[in-house]
């Protein structure tokens, strides 16, 4: 084809009207918010979580269940993205109702910068999650990196958080080389970076298998920095330790969900032919993580930095599914085995936000409230909030009727059914291990003296809220078949 | 030798070279300077690959925007190099083997096939188009997803520059002329009434 030949043809729009609506609202949020007088930025935090309503009506009303590609292929809009995309909206707004006494007490923080960025760096997570090309997964990635770089810096006065922010900033910065490195050894190997046509080329087996392999190594490193499993976790403590609690709790719950798509876009969707090897790769990653994660927790004070080492062994966890799809050559298992895994990440996402929820609450104005001391004696300042708390925390353990427990029960299912034994043993020992530091918690609300006897004041929204939270943590336990069965539906009619 | 190859070999021998003097050179601006000498070596070698697009791009912004701020940050900042260079020895035995380790895996990973790079001829450019018009076409086209996104990524490094960096509203000592017209003067002046002092 020459270049006269060549046609413009305006790409449809209609798939990706979610994202043009994001932006739009997030420009124009940036704009209007130069006017707002106002020191509580209320104009700005309504137009925000507006936004995000809208465009969770928009995916929900385009979505057809059917799988879409649009932008040349670039772009694909399909039930797993938009389950993912609704479920990020859902946590971001939520996200923003938690934070919001904590960055009203906190000068630096409650500028109309912290709701454009967050909404940027949502529409950041919404393009990795709708990616079918390494470049726009690269893209995506980079504006909610980006995002996040500028809000853990925001709060400039404290020496911690410029800490933390230089820290993730160059760390980030060296997992992006790495994961472009990959990328661009596919590229190298299989001649395009179309993530559905580098699985054709891959199937019809033309590609030089060494360089793909090669590449593969960073790519899969580069991944690992991002969800931040052993040996590529030393952020994740620092960063969580030293953000903001509220742009931990950011930090901690919807990118989680991004990861989890890109994941399933290129390793699944993209380089399955090589499952056998990357599921290899996982295994040492997810082995790892789960035993230096749950050992390292246990010697924590500081309840951030230990949610952050829960977080590092809940990610080896989730692996665990994706490394049982594929058994010698067999695909059998992959849907459960993936849905499995989907349904881990979607679950540790809502009670990651309502931990950190819960210290956003107990917080106040130059009180982090992020010490595992702080938590002493809650069930004597407010028996309600302890008992949510509580299910958090049990849930996280993974105590039976909790949906923890669901979750870590159908990766260890899906493990068992792939025939790998002894990584279940594993998995359940360090589990167990693990559960000592979240009933530690546990016992610290319910068996000790508080420090500072006041009841606890929270708006009632928040109140709602974390009892909705805490609430759905239990419920889905006792009933995760309908949860289970719409990850497995999104991911049938997706892959 | 055809005189093509002698050219490459020409700008690969000056670029490896400039590059070596870059990390060897103990005045910072000297090796700013090299590293200018290197990208514009590099440049050359993509003009021998018909890659005219990709040449003036890497000497326009690497060498005419980056280096140059660089430079400015180098003699603005004026980096105490005793202390940069305090670590280097101490250092050096740890990195030289964990690069020399990195090295020898990924030859033994690659083996002797070399990517089969000498395989794979360069492309030949289509002759109505220039490589410049090829890219413009294909940024604003198939591309335009992309292209959009990276403006997204600017705007928010915008954004995130200003909101990190900007203080609060600054003093200004600019006069306003609105009270300035308004002004009366026995608003700025008082006309003292005092007894004159006797003299002697």
């Amino acid at each position: 084809m020459t270049l006269a030949e060549m046609q413009f043809v305006i790409p449809d729009l209609r798939p990706a009207s979610a994202e043009l609506f994001m932006l739009a609202m997030a420009c124009g949020i940036l704009l209007v918010d130069l006017f707002v007088k106002d020191k509580k930025r209320t104009l700005t935090f309504v137009l925000t979580q507006l936004a995000l309503l809208g465009a969770a009506v928009i995916t929900f009303m385009t979505s057809t269940g059917e799988i879409a590609y649009t932008f040349s292929n670039m772009y694909v809009d399909d039930l797993l993205g938009d389950l993912l995309k609704l479920l990020t909206y859902l946590t971001v707004i939520v996200v923003l109702f938690y934070s919001r006494g904590y960055v009203l007490d906190r000068p630096q923080m409650a500028k109309g910068e912290y709701y454009t960025l967050t909404l940027f760096a949502t529409l950041g997570m919404m393009v990795m999650i709708s990616a079918n090309h390494f470049l726009t997964v690269y893209l995506g990635l980079e504006l909610l990196s980006l995002s996040l770089y500028a809000l853990v810096a925001l709060n400039r006065d404290s020496v911690q958080a410029t800490e933390a922010a230089m820290k993730y900033f160059v760390l980030g910065a060296l997992a992006s080389g790495l994961l472009l490195y990959g990328m661009s050894m596919i590229y190298g190997a299989t001649g395009t970076l179309e993530i559905t046509a580098v699985a054709e080329r891959l199937y019809q087996g033309q590609a030089n298998k060494s360089i793909l392999v090669f590449g593969l190594v960073f790519l899969v490193a580069g991944i690992a920095f991002k969800l931040g499993v052993v040996p590529f976790h030393m952020w994740i403590p620092d960063v969580y330790h030293g953000a903001p609690t509220a742009i931990t709790l950011l930090i901690a719950s919807a990118p989680k969900l991004a990861a989890f798509a890109i994941v399933m876009r290129m390793l699944v969707n993209g380089l399955v032919v090589l499952a056998a090897d990357w599921q290899m790769m996982l295994i040492i990653l997810s082995v790892l993580s789960m035993a230096i994660g749950n050992l390292a927790a246990i010697a924590q004070t500081n309840l951030k930095r230990m949610l952050a080492y829960s977080a590092i062994s809940h990610m080896g966890f989730m692996l665990l599914g994706l490394v049982t799809g594929v058994i010698g050559g067999d695909a059998r298992f992959a849907l459960n085995a993936y849905s499995s895994s989907m349904f881990y990440v979607i679950t540790y996402v809502l009670t990651s936000a309502g931990t950190f929820g819960m210290i956003l609450l107990l917080a106040r104005a130059g009180f982090e409230s992020d010490l595992l001391d702080d938590f002493k004696g809650l069930n004597k300042r407010s028996p309600w909030f302890a008992a949510m708390m509580m299910m958090m925390m049990f849930s996280m353990a993974g105590v039976p009727f909790f949906v923890g427990f669901f979750a870590k029960f159908s990766v260890l299912q899906a493990v068992v059914a792939a025939g790998y034994l002894w990584l279940a043993i594993a998995a359940v020992i360090f589990s167990l291990i693990g559960a000592f530091y979240y009933l530690r918690v546990v016992k610290l609300m319910y068996f000790d003296q508080p420090n500072d006897p006041s009841p606890i004041h929270a708006p009632f929204d928040v109140k709602l809220l974390m009892s909705a939270n805490g609430l759905a943590v239990a419920l889905l336990g006792i009933f995760p078949q309908a949860l289970m069965s719409i990850c497995a539906v999104a991911l049938l009619r997706s892959l | 030798m055809e005189f093509k190859t002698f050219v490459f070999y020409f700008f690969a021998a000056i670029m490896v070279f400039a590059a070596l003097r870059v990390i060897t050179a103990r005045n910072p601006v000297q090796a700013a300077l090299f590293l200018v000498l290197t990208f514009v070596s590099a440049s050359g070698i993509w003009m021998l690959l018909q890659a005219e697009f990709l040449a003036i791009a890497l000497v326009l912004v690497y060498v005419g925007a980056v280096m140059v701020l660089f430079l400015f940050v180098v003699m603005m900042l004026d980096i105490n190099l005793d202390r940069v260079r305090e670590g280097f020895w101490s250092y050096l035995p740890l990195g030289a083997i964990v690069a020399l380790l990195m090295v020898a895996e990924m030859g033994l990973v690659l083996g002797g096939n070399y990517f089969d790079l000498f395989e794979n001829k360069v492309p030949q450019a289509a002759a109505d188009a220039t490589n410049v018009m090829s890219v413009a076409r294909l940024m604003y086209t198939d591309y335009v997803y992309p292209v959009e996104l990276a403006s997204v990524i600017l705007l928010v490094g915008i954004v995130a520059a200003v909101v990190l960096t900007m203080r609060d509203r600054r003093k200004t000592k600019a006069v306003d002329p609105a009270t300035q017209v308004i002004v009366k003067a026995k608003d700025r002046m008082r006309v003292l009434q005092m007894p004159s002092e006797k003299q002697g």
